[in-house]
Protein backbone atom coordinates (compact mmCIF):
# COMPACT_ATOMS: atom_id res chain seq x y z
CA UNK A 1 0.00 0.00 0.00
CA UNK A 2 1.25 3.36 -0.33
CA UNK A 3 0.79 6.31 1.73
CA UNK A 4 -0.68 9.47 0.01
CA UNK A 5 -1.09 13.34 1.23
CA UNK A 6 -4.90 12.59 2.47
CA UNK A 7 -3.40 9.84 4.70
CA UNK A 8 -0.98 11.78 5.81
CA UNK A 9 -3.11 14.81 7.16
CA UNK A 10 -5.16 12.16 8.55
CA UNK A 11 -2.97 10.85 10.98
CA UNK A 12 -1.02 14.37 11.59
CA UNK A 13 -4.67 15.62 12.42
CA UNK A 14 -4.96 12.45 14.99
CA UNK A 15 -1.79 13.10 16.24
CA UNK A 16 -2.52 16.75 17.16
CA UNK A 17 0.57 18.37 14.87
CA UNK A 18 -0.58 21.01 12.31
CA UNK A 19 0.84 20.30 8.99
CA UNK A 20 1.40 22.62 5.82
CA UNK A 21 0.74 21.13 1.95
CA UNK A 22 4.68 21.87 1.73
CA UNK A 23 5.43 19.60 4.40
CA UNK A 24 2.53 16.75 3.37
CA UNK A 25 3.85 16.57 -0.11
CA UNK A 26 7.32 16.11 1.81
CA UNK A 27 6.74 13.75 4.78
CA UNK A 28 4.77 11.20 2.35
CA UNK A 29 6.79 9.75 0.85
CA UNK A 30 9.18 9.69 3.53
CA UNK A 31 6.71 7.77 5.04
CA UNK A 32 5.57 5.73 2.36
CA UNK A 33 9.38 4.25 2.18
CA UNK A 34 10.07 3.52 5.96
CA UNK A 35 6.24 1.52 6.10
CA UNK A 36 6.99 -0.44 2.56
CA UNK A 37 10.56 -1.11 4.70
CA UNK A 38 8.48 -2.32 8.06
CA UNK A 39 6.11 -4.29 5.69
CA UNK A 40 8.34 -7.26 5.91
CA UNK A 41 7.83 -7.84 9.25
CA UNK A 42 4.43 -9.78 7.36
CA UNK A 43 6.32 -12.43 5.91
CA UNK A 44 7.78 -13.61 9.87
CA UNK A 45 5.06 -16.81 10.38
CA UNK A 46 3.49 -16.01 13.95
CA UNK A 47 1.47 -18.37 14.23
CA UNK A 48 0.67 -19.24 17.75
CA UNK A 49 3.08 -16.82 18.84
CA UNK A 50 1.64 -14.66 22.00
CA UNK A 51 2.57 -11.01 21.56
CA UNK A 52 5.33 -9.55 23.75
CA UNK A 53 3.79 -8.16 27.01
CA UNK A 54 6.31 -7.70 29.27
CA UNK A 55 10.55 -8.55 28.15
CA UNK A 56 11.51 -8.99 31.94
CA UNK A 57 9.24 -10.85 34.12
CA UNK A 58 7.81 -9.09 37.01
CA UNK A 59 5.04 -9.05 38.86
CA UNK A 60 2.29 -5.78 39.35
CA UNK A 61 2.84 -4.93 42.84
CA UNK A 62 -0.08 -3.76 44.54
CA UNK A 63 0.22 -0.66 46.96
CA UNK A 64 -2.31 0.35 50.18
CA UNK A 65 -5.05 2.41 48.88
CA UNK A 66 -4.05 5.61 50.45
CA UNK A 67 -2.79 9.51 49.72
CA UNK A 68 1.48 9.11 49.50
CA UNK A 69 1.28 12.37 47.93
CA UNK A 70 -0.11 15.61 46.99
CA UNK A 71 -0.59 18.99 48.16
CA UNK A 72 1.18 20.60 45.77
CA UNK A 73 -0.72 23.03 43.58
CA UNK A 74 2.20 25.94 43.17
CA UNK A 75 4.49 23.36 42.07
CA UNK A 76 2.20 21.69 39.63
CA UNK A 77 1.64 24.48 37.87
CA UNK A 78 5.41 26.11 37.85
CA UNK A 79 5.61 25.11 34.61
CA UNK A 80 2.37 26.17 33.10
CA UNK A 81 2.33 28.52 30.24
CA UNK A 82 -0.41 30.11 31.23
CA UNK A 83 -2.28 30.10 35.21
CA UNK A 84 -4.21 31.92 36.91
CA UNK A 85 -6.22 31.74 40.14
CA UNK A 86 -4.35 28.40 40.76
CA UNK A 87 -5.87 26.52 37.32
CA UNK A 88 -4.32 25.75 33.99
CA UNK A 89 -5.77 27.62 31.70
CA UNK A 90 -6.93 27.47 27.92
CA UNK A 91 -8.46 28.99 25.07
CA UNK A 92 -11.91 29.13 25.65
CA UNK A 93 -13.68 26.02 24.75
CA UNK A 94 -17.23 26.67 25.93
CA UNK A 95 -19.51 29.30 23.91
CA UNK B 1 51.01 16.88 38.83
CA UNK B 2 49.04 14.55 36.68
CA UNK B 3 46.12 16.05 34.83
CA UNK B 4 42.83 15.63 36.81
CA UNK B 5 40.50 15.92 33.50
CA UNK B 6 42.54 12.03 32.24
CA UNK B 7 41.32 10.76 35.55
CA UNK B 8 38.52 8.49 35.44
CA UNK B 9 35.98 7.39 37.85
CA UNK B 10 37.79 4.98 40.53
CA UNK B 11 41.19 6.98 40.27
CA UNK B 12 39.33 10.04 41.06
CA UNK B 13 37.82 8.37 43.89
CA UNK B 14 40.55 7.20 45.19
CA UNK B 15 42.59 10.11 45.33
CA UNK B 16 39.92 12.10 47.14
CA UNK B 17 40.15 9.50 49.90
CA UNK B 18 43.57 9.34 49.68
CA UNK B 19 43.61 12.70 49.84
CA UNK B 20 46.03 13.25 46.66
CA UNK B 21 43.91 15.76 45.59
CA UNK B 22 40.87 17.13 47.02
CA UNK B 23 37.27 16.87 45.36
CA UNK B 24 37.23 21.12 45.17
CA UNK B 25 40.29 20.92 42.78
CA UNK B 26 38.62 17.82 41.37
CA UNK B 27 35.72 20.18 40.31
CA UNK B 28 37.42 22.88 39.03
CA UNK B 29 39.43 21.36 36.67
CA UNK B 30 36.35 19.87 35.06
CA UNK B 31 34.30 23.21 35.11
CA UNK B 32 37.32 24.54 33.27
CA UNK B 33 36.88 21.91 31.10
CA UNK B 34 33.80 22.15 29.94
CA UNK B 35 33.79 25.91 29.59
CA UNK B 36 36.62 25.40 26.98
CA UNK B 37 34.76 23.13 24.74
CA UNK B 38 32.09 25.13 23.44
CA UNK B 39 32.60 23.89 20.45
CA UNK B 40 31.66 20.51 21.15
CA UNK B 41 28.55 21.44 22.16
CA UNK B 42 28.47 18.82 24.16
CA UNK B 43 26.50 20.89 27.15
CA UNK B 44 23.61 22.54 27.02
CA UNK B 45 23.61 24.18 30.78
CA UNK B 46 26.58 24.28 32.92
CA UNK B 47 25.42 23.79 36.25
CA UNK B 48 29.33 24.32 38.31
CA UNK B 49 27.37 25.20 41.74
CA UNK B 50 26.58 21.82 41.89
CA UNK B 51 29.54 20.50 41.27
CA UNK B 52 31.21 22.60 43.42
CA UNK B 53 28.49 21.89 46.21
CA UNK B 54 29.33 18.53 46.10
CA UNK B 55 32.65 18.44 46.20
CA UNK B 56 33.16 20.69 49.30
CA UNK B 57 30.30 18.02 50.94
CA UNK B 58 33.38 15.52 50.00
CA UNK B 59 35.77 17.75 51.28
CA UNK B 60 34.19 18.59 54.52
CA UNK B 61 33.59 14.98 54.97
CA UNK B 62 36.96 14.49 54.53
CA UNK B 63 37.96 16.97 57.09
CA UNK B 64 36.03 15.60 59.60
CA UNK B 65 37.07 12.16 59.39
CA UNK B 66 33.92 10.65 57.79
CA UNK B 67 33.16 7.95 55.19
CA UNK B 68 33.32 9.21 51.88
CA UNK B 69 30.72 8.38 49.61
CA UNK B 70 30.91 6.07 46.84
CA UNK B 71 31.06 8.70 44.28
CA UNK B 72 32.43 11.25 46.83
CA UNK B 73 35.25 13.93 44.70
CA UNK B 74 33.13 12.77 41.17
CA UNK B 75 31.80 15.44 39.07
CA UNK B 76 29.76 13.50 36.28
CA UNK B 77 27.25 15.07 32.94
CA UNK B 78 23.82 14.20 33.20
CA UNK B 79 21.94 13.58 29.96
CA UNK B 80 19.05 15.95 28.99
CA UNK B 81 16.53 13.23 29.05
CA UNK B 82 16.23 13.17 33.18
CA UNK B 83 14.82 15.66 35.22
CA UNK B 84 17.04 17.88 37.52
CA UNK B 85 15.33 19.71 40.09
CA UNK B 86 15.28 23.62 39.24
CA UNK B 87 17.88 23.12 36.08
CA UNK B 88 16.43 23.02 32.34
CA UNK B 89 15.50 19.70 31.47
CA UNK B 90 14.29 19.76 27.64
CA UNK B 91 15.38 16.24 25.82
CA UNK B 92 17.11 18.89 23.88
CA UNK B 93 13.74 19.97 22.27
CA UNK B 94 11.67 23.27 21.40
CA UNK B 95 8.84 22.21 23.02
CA UNK B 96 10.41 21.48 26.32
CA UNK B 97 12.77 24.86 26.71
CA UNK B 98 12.47 26.59 29.98
CA UNK B 99 11.08 23.20 31.54
CA UNK B 100 12.39 23.60 35.04
CA UNK B 101 11.34 20.30 36.86
CA UNK B 102 10.23 20.41 40.34
CA UNK B 103 11.69 17.21 41.45
CA UNK B 104 14.22 14.89 40.53
CA UNK B 105 14.87 11.46 38.63
CA UNK B 106 15.16 8.76 40.86
CA UNK B 107 18.70 8.04 38.90
CA UNK B 108 19.97 11.45 39.06
CA UNK B 109 18.92 11.55 42.52
CA UNK B 110 21.31 8.02 43.31
CA UNK B 111 23.88 9.62 41.91
CA UNK B 112 23.88 12.76 44.00
CA UNK B 113 22.89 10.39 47.31
CA UNK B 114 26.18 8.89 45.90
CA UNK B 115 27.88 11.69 46.63
CA UNK B 116 28.59 12.50 42.76
CA UNK B 117 28.37 16.35 41.51
CA UNK B 118 26.71 18.04 38.68
CA UNK B 119 28.89 19.50 36.20
CA UNK B 120 25.80 20.17 33.73
CA UNK B 121 23.42 18.83 31.30
CA UNK B 122 24.29 17.12 28.05
CA UNK B 123 23.13 17.82 24.61
CA UNK B 124 21.20 14.83 22.87
CA UNK B 125 19.08 14.00 19.97
CA UNK B 126 15.49 15.38 20.41
CA UNK B 127 13.86 12.94 22.81
CA UNK B 128 16.23 10.37 22.29
CA UNK B 129 15.22 10.40 18.28
CA UNK B 130 18.20 9.48 16.61
CA UNK B 131 21.71 8.18 15.97
CA UNK B 132 24.13 11.04 15.12
CA UNK B 133 22.77 13.68 17.91
CA UNK B 134 21.90 15.59 14.74
CA UNK B 135 18.11 16.14 16.06
CA UNK B 136 18.81 18.09 18.68
CA UNK B 137 16.95 21.52 19.07
CA UNK B 138 20.10 23.11 19.95
CA UNK B 139 22.36 21.90 17.72
CA UNK B 140 24.37 19.03 16.66
CA UNK B 141 27.23 17.49 18.99
CA UNK B 142 30.80 17.50 17.53
CA UNK B 143 32.84 14.44 18.18
CA UNK B 144 35.87 15.39 19.42
CA UNK B 145 37.46 12.55 17.23
CA UNK B 146 38.74 13.69 13.62
CA UNK B 147 39.68 11.35 10.60
CA UNK B 148 43.64 11.30 10.43
CA UNK B 149 43.12 12.18 6.39
CA UNK B 150 44.19 15.65 7.78
CA UNK B 151 40.19 17.12 6.16
CA UNK B 152 38.89 18.12 9.55
CA UNK B 153 35.39 17.06 8.54
CA UNK B 154 33.09 17.37 11.61
CA UNK B 155 31.70 13.92 12.92
CA UNK B 156 28.86 12.43 15.14
CA UNK B 157 29.77 11.70 18.60
CA UNK B 158 26.58 8.88 17.68
CA UNK B 159 22.88 9.19 19.58
CA UNK B 160 20.86 9.90 21.07
CA UNK B 161 23.08 9.98 24.00
CA UNK B 162 25.71 12.26 22.25
CA UNK B 163 26.65 14.68 24.12
CA UNK B 164 27.45 12.28 27.18
CA UNK B 165 29.50 10.10 24.54
CA UNK B 166 31.71 13.22 23.62
CA UNK B 167 32.27 14.85 26.67
CA UNK B 168 34.00 11.72 28.16
CA UNK B 169 36.12 11.25 25.12
CA UNK B 170 37.32 14.73 25.02
CA UNK B 171 37.96 14.66 29.30
CA UNK B 172 35.15 16.77 30.52
CA UNK B 173 34.11 14.77 32.69
CA UNK B 174 34.96 11.52 33.83
CA UNK B 175 31.60 9.40 33.30
CA UNK B 176 27.97 10.78 32.90
CA UNK B 177 24.58 9.27 32.48
CA UNK B 178 23.21 8.12 29.19
CA UNK B 179 19.88 5.91 28.44
CA UNK B 180 19.16 3.61 25.86
CA UNK B 181 16.11 2.66 23.74
CA UNK B 182 17.57 0.51 20.94
CA UNK B 183 21.46 1.57 21.19
CA UNK B 184 22.10 5.19 22.41
CA UNK B 185 24.68 4.67 25.14
CA UNK B 186 26.07 1.41 23.07
CA UNK B 187 26.41 3.06 19.58
CA UNK B 188 27.86 6.60 20.95
CA UNK B 189 30.33 4.87 22.96
CA UNK B 190 31.70 2.57 19.95
CA UNK B 191 31.93 6.04 18.03
CA UNK B 192 33.84 8.13 20.79
CA UNK B 193 36.15 5.24 22.08
CA UNK B 194 34.46 5.21 25.25
CA UNK B 195 32.53 2.31 27.40
CA UNK B 196 29.17 2.03 28.06
CA UNK B 197 26.93 -0.46 29.71
CA UNK B 198 22.46 -0.88 29.29
CA UNK B 199 21.75 -3.30 31.97
CA UNK B 200 18.49 -5.30 32.12
CA UNK B 201 15.80 -3.33 31.58
CA UNK B 202 14.02 -1.89 35.14
CA UNK B 203 17.50 -1.90 36.69
CA UNK B 204 17.47 1.30 36.52
CA UNK B 205 14.20 3.26 37.49
CA UNK B 206 12.71 5.22 34.63
CA UNK B 207 11.06 7.75 37.00
CA UNK B 208 12.12 11.52 35.82
CA UNK B 209 13.44 10.46 32.96
CA UNK B 210 11.85 12.18 29.53
CA UNK B 211 9.91 9.07 28.40
CA UNK B 212 10.40 7.89 24.55
CA UNK B 213 9.43 4.73 24.23
CA UNK B 214 8.17 3.04 27.91
CA UNK B 215 8.98 -0.57 27.49
CA UNK B 216 12.60 -0.07 26.21
CA UNK B 217 13.86 2.87 27.65
CA UNK B 218 17.07 2.18 30.40
CA UNK B 219 19.36 4.37 31.60
CA UNK B 220 22.73 3.00 32.11
CA UNK B 221 25.96 4.50 32.88
CA UNK B 222 29.04 5.72 29.94
CA UNK B 223 32.83 6.15 31.17
CA UNK B 224 36.00 5.69 29.85
CA UNK B 225 36.34 2.20 31.38
CA UNK B 226 34.75 -0.96 32.23
CA UNK B 227 35.13 -0.62 36.14
CA UNK B 228 34.29 2.99 36.06
CA UNK B 229 30.78 1.92 34.22
CA UNK B 230 30.41 -0.70 37.34
CA UNK B 231 31.30 1.82 40.00
CA UNK B 232 28.71 4.04 38.13
CA UNK B 233 25.78 1.77 37.64
CA UNK B 234 26.32 0.15 41.20
CA UNK B 235 24.49 3.92 42.31
CA UNK B 236 22.44 3.99 39.39
CA UNK B 237 20.52 1.22 39.66
CA UNK B 238 17.55 -0.38 42.37
CA UNK B 239 14.34 -0.96 43.21
CA UNK B 240 12.19 2.13 43.31
CA UNK B 241 8.23 1.74 43.71
CA UNK B 242 7.80 4.96 41.70
CA UNK B 243 8.18 2.74 38.30
CA UNK B 244 5.67 -0.38 38.37
CA UNK B 245 8.43 -1.99 35.94
CA UNK B 246 11.54 -1.63 38.34
CA UNK B 247 13.18 -4.52 39.74
CA UNK B 248 12.68 -5.39 43.29
CA UNK B 249 16.33 -6.86 43.52
CA UNK B 250 19.17 -6.09 45.59
CA UNK B 251 22.33 -4.16 43.95
CA UNK B 252 25.15 -6.51 42.81
CA UNK B 253 28.26 -5.60 44.03
CA UNK B 254 29.39 -5.08 40.41
CA UNK B 255 32.56 -3.63 41.19
CA UNK B 256 34.00 -6.11 43.85
CA UNK B 257 32.88 -8.89 41.40
CA UNK B 258 34.87 -7.92 38.80
CA UNK B 259 37.13 -10.74 37.38
CA UNK B 260 38.50 -10.71 34.06
CA UNK B 261 39.07 -14.84 33.61
CA UNK B 262 36.49 -16.18 31.44
CA UNK B 263 37.49 -19.56 31.93
CA UNK B 264 34.40 -21.84 32.39
CA UNK B 265 32.59 -19.00 29.68
CA UNK B 266 31.08 -20.11 26.62
CA UNK B 267 30.75 -16.87 24.24
CA UNK B 268 28.58 -17.24 21.46
CA UNK B 269 28.85 -15.70 17.67
CA UNK B 270 25.63 -15.09 16.53
CA UNK B 271 26.19 -16.03 12.64
CA UNK B 272 23.23 -13.69 11.50
CA UNK B 273 25.25 -10.44 12.60
CA UNK B 274 27.76 -11.37 9.82
CA UNK B 275 25.48 -8.87 7.87
CA UNK B 276 26.19 -8.00 4.04
CA UNK B 277 28.69 -4.93 3.17
CA UNK B 278 30.11 -5.03 6.63
CA UNK B 279 33.14 -3.08 6.26
CA UNK B 280 36.23 -5.53 6.97
CA UNK B 281 37.71 -3.35 9.44
CA UNK B 282 34.82 -4.21 11.47
CA UNK B 283 35.11 -7.96 10.90
CA UNK B 284 38.58 -7.95 11.58
CA UNK B 285 37.96 -6.29 15.47
CA UNK B 286 35.35 -8.91 15.97
CA UNK B 287 37.54 -11.84 15.27
CA UNK B 288 40.36 -9.94 17.13
CA UNK B 289 37.61 -10.01 19.49
CA UNK B 290 37.04 -13.51 19.74
CA UNK B 291 40.65 -14.65 19.78
CA UNK B 292 40.70 -12.05 23.07
CA UNK B 293 38.14 -13.61 24.66
CA UNK B 294 39.46 -17.05 24.17
CA UNK B 295 42.78 -16.34 25.43
CA UNK B 296 41.08 -14.86 28.38
CA UNK B 297 40.00 -18.55 28.70
CA UNK B 298 36.42 -18.57 27.19
CA UNK B 299 35.11 -21.35 25.17
CA UNK B 300 33.64 -19.72 21.51
CA UNK B 301 30.85 -21.28 19.99
CA UNK B 302 28.49 -20.53 17.22
CA UNK B 303 25.27 -19.86 17.86
CA UNK B 304 22.14 -18.39 15.65
CA UNK B 305 19.57 -15.84 16.43
CA UNK B 306 17.37 -16.03 13.16
CA UNK B 307 15.13 -13.68 13.64
CA UNK B 308 17.94 -10.97 13.82
CA UNK B 309 16.90 -9.24 10.21
CA UNK B 310 13.29 -8.36 11.87
CA UNK B 311 14.44 -6.67 14.91
CA UNK B 312 15.02 -3.28 13.21
CA UNK B 313 11.57 -3.33 11.61
CA UNK B 314 9.63 -4.27 14.97
CA UNK B 315 11.49 -1.45 16.11
CA UNK B 316 10.36 0.81 14.23
CA UNK B 317 6.91 -0.19 14.85
CA UNK B 318 7.10 -0.46 18.61
CA UNK B 319 9.00 2.27 19.53
CA UNK B 320 7.66 5.30 17.80
CA UNK B 321 4.04 3.62 18.58
CA UNK B 322 5.20 3.97 22.35
CA UNK B 323 6.50 7.34 21.74
CA UNK B 324 3.48 8.56 19.69
CA UNK B 325 1.54 7.71 23.12
CA UNK B 326 3.82 9.08 25.48
CA UNK B 327 4.38 12.96 23.75
CA UNK B 328 0.75 12.84 23.39
CA UNK B 329 1.14 15.09 26.99
CA UNK B 330 2.90 17.72 25.00
CA UNK B 331 -0.48 20.05 24.42
CA UNK B 332 0.97 23.32 25.42
CA UNK B 333 -1.29 23.36 28.56
CA UNK B 334 0.79 22.25 31.61
CA UNK B 335 4.42 23.10 30.79
CA UNK B 336 6.78 23.76 28.23
CA UNK B 337 5.88 25.45 24.92
CA UNK B 338 2.34 27.00 24.04
CA UNK B 339 1.66 28.49 20.64
CA UNK B 340 -1.52 30.17 20.31
CA UNK B 341 -2.51 31.69 16.87
CA UNK B 342 -4.90 34.87 16.87
CA UNK B 343 -8.12 33.38 17.59
CA UNK B 344 -7.53 30.01 17.50
CA UNK B 345 -9.46 27.52 19.86
CA UNK B 346 -7.94 24.50 22.31
CA UNK B 347 -7.44 21.86 19.45
CA UNK B 348 -5.61 24.36 17.19
CA UNK B 349 -4.14 25.69 20.38
CA UNK B 350 -2.70 21.60 20.41
CA UNK B 351 -2.00 21.36 16.72
CA UNK B 352 -0.01 24.73 16.58
CA UNK B 353 2.11 24.05 19.78
CA UNK B 354 2.91 20.44 18.44
CA UNK B 355 4.10 21.67 15.08
CA UNK B 356 6.40 24.73 16.54
CA UNK B 357 8.03 22.24 19.49
CA UNK B 358 8.74 19.37 17.97
CA UNK B 359 11.52 18.27 15.21
CA UNK B 360 11.10 16.87 11.68
CA UNK B 361 12.47 13.32 13.15
CA UNK B 362 10.18 13.27 16.69
CA UNK B 363 7.11 14.43 13.68
CA UNK B 364 8.13 11.52 11.67
CA UNK B 365 8.15 8.84 14.36
CA UNK B 366 5.17 10.53 16.32
CA UNK B 367 3.10 9.80 12.59
CA UNK B 368 4.51 6.38 12.09
CA UNK B 369 3.06 5.57 15.36
CA UNK B 370 -0.15 7.28 15.32
CA UNK B 371 -0.79 5.67 11.72
CA UNK B 372 0.46 2.00 13.02
CA UNK B 373 -1.49 2.54 16.32
CA UNK B 374 -4.73 3.70 14.19
CA UNK B 375 -7.82 1.60 13.48
CA UNK B 376 -7.19 -1.04 10.78
CA UNK B 377 -3.55 -1.31 10.74
CA UNK B 378 -3.44 -2.05 14.66
CA UNK B 379 -2.85 -5.60 14.36
CA UNK B 380 -1.21 -5.97 11.13
CA UNK B 381 1.65 -3.30 12.75
CA UNK B 382 1.73 -3.28 16.03
CA UNK B 383 0.60 -6.81 17.08
CA UNK B 384 2.45 -8.44 14.33
CA UNK B 385 5.52 -6.51 15.47
CA UNK B 386 5.34 -7.45 19.57
CA UNK B 387 4.40 -11.31 18.35
CA UNK B 388 8.12 -10.83 16.79
CA UNK B 389 9.27 -9.40 19.18
CA UNK B 390 8.23 -12.81 21.08
CA UNK B 391 10.08 -14.48 18.75
CA UNK B 392 12.99 -12.57 19.05
CA UNK B 393 13.03 -12.80 22.77
CA UNK B 394 13.00 -16.60 21.91
CA UNK B 395 15.81 -16.35 19.57
CA UNK B 396 18.18 -15.48 22.91
CA UNK B 397 16.43 -18.09 25.10
CA UNK B 398 16.91 -20.72 22.93
CA UNK B 399 20.78 -19.00 21.83
CA UNK B 400 21.72 -19.35 26.11
CA UNK B 401 21.21 -23.20 26.16
CA UNK B 402 24.66 -22.95 24.28
CA UNK B 403 26.41 -20.22 25.33
CA UNK B 404 26.24 -17.62 28.01
CA UNK B 405 27.18 -14.42 26.49
CA UNK B 406 27.10 -13.21 22.85
CA UNK B 407 30.26 -11.59 20.99
CA UNK B 408 28.93 -8.97 18.43
CA UNK B 409 30.46 -5.66 16.70
CA UNK B 410 28.66 -2.76 18.37
CA UNK B 411 27.81 -0.71 15.18
CA UNK B 412 28.39 -1.56 11.06
CA UNK B 413 30.75 1.18 10.77
CA UNK B 414 32.91 3.64 12.45
CA UNK B 415 31.31 7.49 13.18
CA UNK B 416 30.05 9.13 10.15
CA UNK B 417 30.66 13.10 9.39
CA UNK B 418 27.87 14.86 10.25
CA UNK B 419 25.06 15.46 7.51
CA UNK B 420 26.12 12.09 5.48
CA UNK B 421 23.57 9.82 6.72
CA UNK B 422 20.64 13.25 7.59
CA UNK B 423 18.59 12.83 4.60
CA UNK B 424 17.89 9.51 4.35
CA UNK B 425 15.64 8.05 7.67
CA UNK B 426 16.10 4.10 6.90
CA UNK B 427 20.07 4.41 6.62
CA UNK B 428 20.30 5.87 9.60
CA UNK B 429 17.93 3.26 11.20
CA UNK B 430 20.01 0.89 9.97
CA UNK B 431 23.17 2.00 12.45
CA UNK B 432 21.25 0.26 15.71
CA UNK B 433 21.08 -3.13 13.47
CA UNK B 434 23.99 -5.02 15.89
CA UNK B 435 22.06 -2.88 19.32
CA UNK B 436 18.20 -3.32 18.84
CA UNK B 437 17.82 -6.89 19.14
CA UNK B 438 19.11 -6.85 22.73
CA UNK B 439 16.95 -3.58 23.76
CA UNK B 440 13.57 -5.74 22.72
CA UNK B 441 14.78 -8.45 24.72
CA UNK B 442 15.44 -6.25 27.45
CA UNK B 443 19.25 -7.72 27.91
CA UNK B 444 22.36 -6.31 29.29
CA UNK B 445 24.87 -5.32 26.54
CA UNK B 446 28.00 -3.65 26.59
CA UNK B 447 30.03 -1.42 24.54
CA UNK B 448 33.94 -1.36 24.74
CA UNK B 449 36.63 -0.54 22.70
CA UNK B 450 38.48 -2.62 20.41
CA UNK B 451 40.60 -0.52 18.44
CA UNK B 452 40.67 1.99 15.92
CA UNK B 453 40.02 1.84 12.16
CA UNK B 454 42.65 3.14 8.87
CA UNK B 455 41.01 6.41 9.37
CA UNK B 456 42.18 6.96 13.21
CA UNK B 457 38.18 6.29 14.24
CA UNK B 458 37.42 3.87 17.44
CA UNK B 459 35.37 0.53 16.89
CA UNK B 460 33.00 -0.61 19.52
CA UNK B 461 32.88 -4.06 20.64
CA UNK B 462 29.58 -5.41 22.07
CA UNK B 463 28.71 -8.18 24.85
CA UNK B 464 25.21 -8.96 25.41
CA UNK B 465 24.16 -11.19 28.43
CA UNK B 466 21.15 -12.72 29.76
CA UNK B 467 19.32 -11.25 31.99
CA UNK B 468 20.30 -9.89 35.33
CA UNK B 469 23.77 -10.93 34.30
CA UNK B 470 25.94 -7.46 34.19
CA UNK B 471 28.40 -9.32 36.01
CA UNK B 472 29.13 -11.43 33.02
CA UNK B 473 28.50 -8.80 30.59
CA UNK B 474 31.30 -6.21 32.64
CA UNK B 475 33.40 -9.28 32.89
CA UNK B 476 33.85 -10.11 29.68
CA UNK B 477 34.59 -6.62 28.41
CA UNK B 478 37.19 -6.03 31.25
CA UNK B 479 38.60 -9.08 29.77
CA UNK B 480 38.73 -7.26 25.98
CA UNK B 481 39.61 -4.21 27.63
CA UNK B 482 42.87 -5.83 29.24
CA UNK B 483 43.68 -7.32 25.96
CA UNK B 484 42.77 -4.47 23.73
CA UNK B 485 44.96 -1.89 25.57
CA UNK B 486 43.04 0.69 23.80
CA UNK B 487 44.40 4.08 24.70
CA UNK B 488 43.90 6.67 21.93
CA UNK B 489 42.44 9.79 22.87
CA UNK B 490 41.39 12.57 20.06
CA UNK B 491 44.21 15.59 20.06
CA UNK B 492 42.15 18.69 22.16
CA UNK B 493 41.65 21.10 19.04
CA UNK B 494 38.52 22.74 20.41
Amino acid sequence: MSVDAATVKKIASLARIAITDEEVAKIAPELDNILGWIEQLGEVDCTGVEPMTAVIANTLRLRDDAVTDGGKRDAVLANAPQAEHGFFTVPKVIE
Amino acid sequence: MTNLTDLGVRELRDGVRAGTFSASEVADAHIVAVSKAKQLNAFLVETPDHAIAAAKEADAARAAGQTLKPLAGVPIGMKDLFCTKGVQSAAASHILEGFKPEYESTVSQKLWDAGAGMLGKLNMDQFAMGSSNETSYFGNVISPWRRADGGNAPLAPGGSSGGSSASIAARLCPAATGTDTGGSIRQPAAFTGIAGIKPTYGRCSRWGIIAFASSLDQAGPMARDVRDCAIMLEAMSGFDPKDSTSLQLDVPKWEAGLNASLAGKRIGIPKEYRVDGMPAEIEALWQQGIDWVKDAGAEVVEVSLPHTKYALPAYYIIAPAEASSNLARYDGVRYGLRDLPEGANLQEMYAATRAAGFGAEVKRRILIGTYVLSAGFYDAYYTQAQKVRTLIARDFDRAWETCDLLLTPTAPSAAFALGEKSADPIAMYLNDVFTVPSSLAGLPAMSVPGGLDKAGLPLGLQVIGKALDEQGVLDACLAIEERAGFNARPEAWW
